[in-house]
């Protein structure tokens, strides 16, 4: 029977202060998930090891992970990729960790409140009059960033994040761009404040890695790329024509 | 955690149903205070999974009455029909209350939300977003949900026993899953919107978090559990890891083909083919299996799903989620290859019998969503009538409950400290500081499985469910044996697994009895040895309680207003 070897960065607040690494060799077959792995570890060897998993299928954002260095979903990285060589797998890089691989992913949830993720208008139609239209070419133009799954792996490989924790991020820059561009919101002035109110945003330097690990091809840089030149235009026009900023 | 909590209402579960309950809770009134309690974050739970669409009448061609007599005929004639009428008419208002949510809907060229043919649908009424409709009604409603300040939310907090007292539902004991502080949440109404239980089963498209919790909650603190015989098989999943293939793909025009190369439905439904609804289906495949005319793989029998008709074009428009699982997950490209499937546990048609209101039968206890028995679905739910279930029923038992919670007197979380401290030395005893114990959960888990794919799966006779009842006993004895590995606090996913495993085995025993005490073949429920459907003898609900020596039944009528039964034919 082939095994293989997973090695794994644990942490455990109750028992040690620092992380420390462990070691499994255990049954590989070519269908094999990192996920597989990790739950096969849980089941059959050692019932501590802690990480947080669902869907199996890459669509509830719950598995990401550090994997070989690179964030990754567990369940959409399949062993093949690795084996023979050994696989190596420590919590998102960027978060404080709870225990083992669960990360404390708070910071990211306070943001998601405060770009104001929902459909804001100053009238809303009864719903006997039906619904909104919407070309497919304007569901088009937010579809892409409507795809954020909250995984946070973009997060893991962002380099602004990683040293300013105020920095919205990606994924919630992104959703904000979303919901900007749908054609049924007329919010874009106040989530408009409230990103350009934050520093991080300046700070992007587009290196693109939030896009490069984007597993559902979110792309939240160019949502980050466009963000700016919005706030640019609006500062201008606010500049030129102080009362005529809508 | 210090602040007193305390809450009108309080909703366990943060998918689709709990989510729009909360929603319509915080709109019966703004000063009602709400509690979403979900053991994962809201938008990781498992309606993140659904694929294909939600129904409702939107289009003139379509009408309530035949939406409504679908889903009668669907049902095999056990749904109650006072429960469909009202569904139907309040589905259309839920789904344009969800695109002014800004939900992502598909549309037309002409900018109205497009439909698409489902199985057992006799026109098209699905509406979609793309192939992954659950994911975007799911992040609308969580996303909308937020900017409701009044409502409150636990996340990664685990529900582990409902208070009772004076015979009244006051409130629940959670754990919380981050610190491993058990805590007693009161309120005034307590919803559940906690999900089925597909985890019961090997081969399942549910994810791993649906262990039926709900279910086994409400069954201990003495509610009924409805109809529970009836689990519904997906005839398309992906052999091995059970990953759902949406119907949307047999909707768009895929074909089912054995290994003979046979459009094999000809000899069982040459009336809708693949539109045909899943007990059907299911059946059909698995009879191809058992007569040798199935493809044989790894993790046994499977027929072919073929798209390659329809072209990359549809396919990357219509399916691309189809695409991107089948690439990833068995590695060839369904533009190029037929895809493998065969029947899997996909949805329960049972759960919590309430009335249309969402009540159960403890005051101040409701339920909604999949972990309900409102009898929408009766013996086998159409495609696409559960999302929408989800909205329509969550908003009527959140409203129902949050009115209900009005005229209550405050619960204070002193009163329930003495139930609460039992729970916990209960989870201590059993899990945390248990002293031997030899019995493991995955073992358990693995045995439950083997017993109910052989036991209670897509055929079943009386003796292999007699089988079922009698290792399901054992197993629940064993269970008082088992040890976990873990005796920590801080983010127990062992002990999780464990209380997990305990709902799991109660709810598989009322499966299976249940699904003795029908002598009759009815939509998802097929008996070799009882091979008819009997209107005589079994044209009720079958609602277990339980007791110390398994369920007890009772029988209920079924509602009849406008669709007489009669002889289930496509
Ligand atoms: C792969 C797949 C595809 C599907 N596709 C379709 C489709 O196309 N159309 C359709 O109509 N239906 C579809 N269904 C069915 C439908 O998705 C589900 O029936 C529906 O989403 C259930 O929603 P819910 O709100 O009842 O429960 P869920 O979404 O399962 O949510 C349950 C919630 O309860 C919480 N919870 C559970 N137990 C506890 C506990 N002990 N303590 C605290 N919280 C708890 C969870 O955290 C979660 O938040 C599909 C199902 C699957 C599996
Ligand atoms: S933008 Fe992409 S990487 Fe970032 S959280 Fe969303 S899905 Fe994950
Ligand atoms: S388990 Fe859901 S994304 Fe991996």
């Amino acid at each position: 029977m082939s095994t293989i070897k997973i090695t794994v960065t644990r942490y455990n607040p109750e028992t040690s202060s620092e992380p420390f690494t462990q070691s499994y060799t255990i049954p590989y077959k070519e269908d094999m998930v990192v996920l597989d792995a990790l739950n096969y570890i849980k089941n059959h060897v050692d019932g501590t090891l802690t990480h947080r998993w669902s869907c199996r299928m890459g669509v509830c954002g719950s598995c990401g992970m550090m994997i070989n260095g690179d964030a990754k979903l567990s369940c959409a990285t399949f062993l093949r990729d690795y084996y023979p060589g050994e696989v190596q797998v420590d919590p998102l890089a960027h978060f404080p960790v709870i225990r083992d691989l669960v990360i404390d992913m708070s910071d990211f949830m306070d943001k998601l409140v405060e770009i104001k993720p929902w459909i804001i208008r100053s009238e809303e139609k009864p719903l006997e009059e039906g619904e909104y239209l919407q070309s497919p070419d304007e569901l088009d133009l937010y579809r892409q960033f409507s795809m954020c799954i909250n995984c946070m792996l973009c997060y893991s490989a962002c380099p602004v994040y990683g040293h300013d924790k105020s920095f919205l991020g990606p994924a919630a820059i992104a959703l904000a761009h979303r919901y900007n561009m749908d054609s049924r919101d007329e919010g874009q002035d106040q989530r408009a404040e409230i990103i350009g109110s934050h520093e991080g945003i300046w700070e992007c330097t587009f290196v693109g890695e939030c896009t490069r690990v984007c597993p559902k091809h979110v792309d939240p840089a160019a949502a980050i790329q466009r963000t700016k030149v919005q706030l640019t235009k609006e500062y201008f026009i606010s500049w030129i024509w102080p009362w005529g900023n809508r | 955690m210090t602040e007193e909590m305390s809450h009108d209402i309080l909703i366990v579960g943060g998918g689709a149903a709990g989510l729009r309950a909360a929603i319509a809770a915080a709109e019966v009134d703004a000063n009602i205070d709400i509690a979403v309690v979900s053991k994962v974050f809201p938008m990781r739970s498992h309606t993140v999974s659904a694929e294909g669409g939600a129904a409702a009448v939107l289009r003139e061609e379509d009408s309530l009455e035949l939406h409504g007599f679908d889903t009668v005929r669907g049902s095999d004639f056990l749904a109650d029909q006072d429960v469909v009428e009202t569904f139907i008419e309040k589905a259309p208002e839920e789904l344009i209350q969800l695109e002014h949510w800004g939900c992502p809907w598909s549309r037309d060229p002409d900018g109205r939300i497009s439909v698409r043919a489902f199985g057992g649908m006799s026109v098209k009424r699905t509406v979609y977003a793309s192939d992954k409709t659950g994911f975007h009604m799911l992040h609308a409603l969580f996303q909308t949900s937020l900017k409701y300040t009044q409502i409150r939310r636990y996340d990664e907090w685990f529900v582990s026993s409902l208070l009772i007292e004076d015979g009244k539902c006051v409130g629940v004991t959670a754990l919380d899953l981050e610190t491993g502080q058990l805590h007693p949440i009161v309120a005034k109404a307590i919803l559940l919107c906690t999900g089925g239980g597909g985890q019961i089963f090997p081969f399942t498209t549910n994810a791993s978090i649906k262990s039926g919790d709900g279910m086994a909650l409400a069954y201990r603190a003495g509610a009924a559990l409805k109809d529970m015989e009836f689990v519904q098989y997906h005839p398309t999943g992906l052999p091995g890891t059970g990953i759902l293939i949406t119907e949307a793909s047999r909707g768009e025009g895929g074909h089912l083909i054995n290994k003979e190369g046979e459009r094999f439905l000809e000899r069982y439904i040459p009336g809708k083919m693949e539109m045909g609804p899943r007990d059907i289906l299911s059946r059909a495949i698995m009879t191809e299996m058992n007569e040798g005319r199935a493809f044989e793989g790894e993790y046994g029998g499977y027929v072919h799903l073929d798209l390659r008709h329809l072209g990359e074009k549809i396919i990357d428009e219509k399916l691309p989620f189809v695409r991107e699982l089948v690439v990833k997950y068995v590695g060839i490209d369904p533009v190029h290859e037929p895809i493998p499937v065969r029947p899997v546990v996909h949805y329960m048609m049972g759960g919590v019998s309430t009335d249309i209101n969402g009540n159960t039968s403890i005051p101040g206890l409701l339920a909604a969503g999949e972990v309900a028995c409102i009898t929408l679905n009766g013996a086998n739910r159409l495609g696409s009538n559960s999302l929408t279930e989800c909205l329509v029923f969550g908003a009527l038992s959140g409203r129902a409950g949050a009115q209900y919670a009005v005229d209550q007197k405050p619960v204070s979380q002193n009163a329930v400290r003495s139930l609460a401290d039992k729970e916990q030395k209960r989870i201590a005893k059993h899990f945390l500081e248990k002293e031997g114990g030899t019995e493991r959960v995955a073992s358990l888990q693995e045995e439950m499985h083997l017993t109910m794919e052989q036991g209670c799966g897509v055929y079943r006779t009386g003796e292999s469910l007699q089988e079922s009842c009698t290792t399901l006993k054992k197993l629940r004895e064993r269970f008082a044996d088992v040890a976990i590995d873990d005796r920590g606090r801080i983010f127990n996913t062992d002990l999780r697994g464990a209380l997990e495993l305990e709902f799991m085995l109660e709810v598989a025993e009322c499966i299976a009895h249940s699904a003795l005490a029908r002598e009759e073949s009815r939509g998802a429920q097929s008996r070799l040895d009882f091979p008819e459907r009997s209107d005589e003898k079994f044209l009720h609900h079958l609602l277990a309680y339980a007791t110390p020596e398994g369920p007890r039944f009772e029988q209920q009528p079924v509602t009849i207003t406008r669709w007489p039964p009669e002889e289930r034919k496509y």
